[in-house]
């Protein structure tokens, strides 16, 4: 695999806590390969691309054994796969078995795996993958193999609910979010754009849809599952009763045992209002939150809002919100951050850590107070992840 | 009966070379043999449903064929190829 290497700086100010020299890894998936930058305290090294041309979706390392690295790939003109490596990228090796769909009358396709998840910590081995169109996939090899997981892929009512790739986003209909509680395994969720979000509590023997105060577009019935289009869920890796959600219709937050969403985006400034992409979580406070409003008014542009990119931070559960922009492009800047492309690390300060539309790698070093750019003119990014290495 | 075929671009890292050999009395045999020599190459090409996937062709004789039940001769000549789209 053919790899460029460069070194970048940042401008990025300094950090609380010093750092050792390349302890970090960002993990940037995009529409033309994968990047993995590693950096210290004040610069990053490029180590990429690594599958040049392919479109990679999503690209995660195993927290629970530190080496095992999939990315889920595709091109425009070959079919998904999954790509294993177990030295941060020094080689790669194809899965023999990615997710597919059982043969079978009218059967489906798998047009791309779009989500990786790492299973519980006490299943070493066992990742979650989701599809478009949306399907729920396991591996228990540490990704070599996958199957089909829990008879949901062909449940005629979640069939009914995926509804046909007309259905989906642009992009495709698409299974993501996947979550497991980290104090059981076999409470899990899952979002579906569309579809609404959906919750088992048995390992997934039986699911059900969790969308309750959730709303849908105007004039539609929001009891009607499939209407439901959350665009990212993220679990409070300090409080695991505790969800937010960015959705096609607004943030919310979720406090179990409720089965009540609650939209806290209605905090968020009228005028940038509270539609986007991602969620991100701060990983000790559960009341601290980041969201990247995008535009979602008439054909749905999904810019930034006027072009003028901000992240909007929450510090008290989305009671109010502020703005976070220091550094960023004051204007002309028509950019947006998809789903998977915006991270939070474990630092304290916590690091943050996001990719655009238009190839920038983006980071802030103090919980979005000001923000510098790691990288430019790469192509369109999909997906940021961060890890931390020893 | 091996047969000669030539491998689209996109999927020569699989094989390493542009034209390949491989054995079956159908395109599914052959497809089946090739993925045997170079582990992977069919699921690319050919989805779960044993449909050829939208962006790419096959041609037998110049031929364009979907069929994997479709014969193949010792004679023929079979091409995988990328379809003129992209982006």
């Amino acid at each position: 695999m053919a790899k460029a290497k460069a070194r970048v700086k940042t401008k990025a100010g300094k950090t609380s806590r010093p750092r050792k020299s390349a302890d970090k890894l960002v993990l940037v998936a995009t529409r033309k390969g994968a990047w993995i930058y590693r950096g210290d305290k004040s610069s990053w090294r490029a180590d990429g691309p690594h599958f040049l041309g392919h479109i990679i979706n999503h690209m995660v390392l195993d927290p629970r054994d530190g080496k095992t690295l999939l990315a889920a790939a595709s091109t425009g003109h070959l079919g998904p796969t999954i790509y294993r490596s177990t030295n941060l990228g020094k080689s790669w090796e194809e899965s023999p078995r990615p997710p597919a769909f059982k043969k079978q009358e009218g059967g489906r396709t798998v047009k791309r795996t779009f989500w990786l998840t790492p299973a519980h910590a006490n299943e070493p081995n066992v990742w979650y993958a989701g599809t478009s169109p949306q399907g729920l996939f396991r591996s228990e090899d540490g990704g070599v193999t996958w199957n089909e997981f829990s008879g949901l892929n062909d449940d005629p009512q979640y069939r009914e609910w995926m509804g046909t790739e007309q259905d989906g986003t642009p992009s495709g209909p698409m299974l993501h979010s996947i979550i497991i509680d980290p104090r059981d395994p076999k409470h899990m969720y899952f979002g579906m754009s569309g579809g609404g979000v959906h919750e088992t509590t048995d390992g997934g023997k039986h699911w059900k849809p969790l969308i309750e105060g959730m709303e849908v577009v105007a004039g539609f019935d929001a009891k009607t599952v499939s209407f439901h289009d959350p665009h990212c869920v993220q679990l409070c890796p300090s409080n695991p009763d505790r969800l937010y959600q960015q959705n096609h219709c607004g943030i919310y937050r979720l406090d179990r045992p409720s089965k009540v969403w609650k939209r806290v985006g209605k905090a968020m400034p009228a005028k940038v209002g509270d539609v986007g992409f991602p969620m991100v979580l701060h990983p000790r406070d559960d009341e601290t939150a980041w969201v990247f409003p995008m535009d979602g008014q008439t054909v749905w542009p999904r810019t930034s809002i006027a072009g003028e990119p901000a992240v909007y931070g929450t510090s008290n559960g989305g009671k109010s919100w502020k703005r976070l922009d220091q550094g960023l492009p004051k204007n002309q800047a028509w950019w947006t951050v998809k789903r998977q492309a915006f991270a939070a690390d474990r630092g304290a300060p916590v690091a943050l850590y996001f990719g655009t539309t238009s190839g920038e790698l983006w980071t802030s070093r103090n919980e979005g107070k000001s923000w510098a750019c790691i990288a430019r003119h790469l192509p369109e990014i999909f997906a940021v992840e961060t890890a931390e290495l020893g | 009966m091996a047969v000669k075929i030539l491998i689209a671009s996109p999927l020569r890292p699989y094989t390493d070379a542009d034209e390949v050999e491989a054995d079956g009395a159908t395109l599914g045999e052959l497809l089946k043999d090739l993925d045997a020599r170079y582990p992977g190459i069919r699921f690319r090409m050919i989805d779960e449903q044993d449909q050829v996937r939208r962006h790419m062709r096959i041609f037998i004789n110049g031929e364009p064929v979907k069929n994997l039940a479709h014969p193949i001769g010792a004679s023929d000549e079979v091409s995988i190829v990328q379809a003129l789209s992209g982006g």
